[in-house]
């Protein structure tokens, strides 16, 4: 029961910021789903006792590889899906508590909530840039194509 | 048959427009100066440069024409414009389309308001807040509180945004109502957890994409850029913080 309250309301949360930025309206439930999965692993890891960070790995790791999936299906721009996807794993609420602590004047406790936002967001996006690179590792081994990192990477040279 | 010269001001002029849609829109850095660079190159101009920051482009073709700047005052997240320059490109770059169409086309695309209806966007972070609010372990009794805030952060923002044009200010303001409506919640009894609410609510708003794309752009070696998004996302925290605070302070 709760893993299905845990699905639906994040499907919902990432379908719903896919309006707020403005997605095209046949990616939105595409968005949701990517959304959805990324935080059932992240949901999955906390409940094993995996600390955040890299819980925040897991699950941006795995929504940048379906966002890549769904991106070459539907030609699509790869940011449509990661950006609503990673949305449910952004730390919000520690950051939210960050900011409070600090106004507050509690600034240790505001350190130490800031030093966990920066490393989940660094954590969410290595996972991001490390499944783009897998990925097109793996798709340039499958066929002869260019993809964009690295055509880009050619040119400055 | 258009002359030379004129051919490249046009080119010029049409690969920064569609820099310019994508930079306003959100897109990620390395990914305008890849398609402004794959524009180029399809038109056979293959010494192009293009240096991009959030805040400018800076374009040249090489050595026969001045190079050429952008600047960029706004930056929101507007995914469909990304998607329609990006089919733009798309075209141009395997001449499905001409230099001169694609131009025409970007030029549309920069005057057509793309958003849905703010009506719609409310409600969107409405659900969103009360969304949150499970997933964060809240309980369900404060959902119709987490509703009204999460969409009324929704509609101050979009609406201070228009009449102030200061993001900093109207996200200040759209915080403070958020927790005015949290604090009004509890006050009647229609709320328990004041904190878990809060969170909920304020997460349309909350620069968690911006710190993200931050430290992405960091990793990708463009460290302006970086910088740059993560002084923006900082501000943006600061201004939750501060209406947050100025609530927390009765």
């Amino acid at each position: 029961m709760d893993y299905v309250i845990q699905i639906i309301f994040s499907f919902i949360a990432t379908a719903c910021f896919g309006v707020i930025f403005n997605a095209p309206v046949k990616a939105i439930p595409y968005c949701g789903v990517v959304g959805s999965i990324g935080w059932l692993i992240y949901y999955e890891f906390g409940m094993h006792g995996v600390d955040e960070v890299k819980a925040s790995f897991a699950g941006a790791f795995v929504v940048a590889i379906l966002a890549q999936a769904l991106a070459r299906k539907f030609r699509m721009p790869m940011i449509i899906y990661s950006v609503s996807g990673i949305i449910p794993l952004v730390p919000g609420g520690v950051a939210y508590n960050t900011m409070r602590n600090i106004v507050e004047l509690d600034y240790a406790l505001g350190m130490q909530n800031g030093m966990r936002v920066f490393m989940i967001s660094g954590a969410i996006a290595m996972g991001i840039v490390f499944a783009e690179v897998i990925m097109q590792i793996l798709f340039s081994m499958l066929r002869k194509g260019k993809t964009s990192i690295q055509s880009f990477v050619k040119v400055k040279r | 048959m258009i002359e030379k010269p004129q051919q490249n001001e046009l080119a010029i002029d049409c690969f920064l427009l569609a820099g310019r849609i994508m930079m306003e829109s959100g897109a990620e850095t390395y990914r305008v100066e890849d398609t402004m660079l794959r524009m180029a190159r399809s038109q056979n101009m293959n010494d192009a440069q293009s240096y991009v920051t959030p805040t400018g482009i800076i374009f040249s073709l090489g050595k026969t024409q001045p190079t050429r700047i952008s600047a960029i005052s706004t930056r929101v997240t507007d995914l469909h414009r990304i998607v329609l320059v990006n089919n733009v490109s798309r075209k141009l770059t395997s001449h499905i389309i001409t230099l001169e169409e694609a131009y025409d086309e970007l030029n549309k695309i920069q005057k057509t308001n793309y958003f849905l209806p703010v009506l719609l966007q409310v409600l969107a972070a409405s659900f969103a807040s009360i969304s949150f609010l499970i997933l964060f372990g809240g309980i369900w009794g404060d959902m119709p509180a987490a509703f009204i805030a999460g969409g009324a952060g929704q509609y101050v923002v979009t609406v201070m945004q228009r009449l102030t044009r200061v993001k900093f200010f109207s996200e200040f303001v759209a915080t403070l109502a958020i927790g005015i409506i949290a604090s009004l919640a509890l006050y009647f009894g229609y709320g328990a957890q004041i904190d878990k609410i809060i969170i909920g609510s304020v997460m349309p708003l909350v620069p968690g994409l911006l710190i993200t794309n931050a430290v992405r752009d960091l990793m990708a070696g463009h460290f302006t850029a970086g910088m740059a998004k993560g002084a923006e996302a900082f501000l943006t925290a600061f201004a939750i913080g501060a209406g947050i605070a100025l609530v927390m302070a009765w």
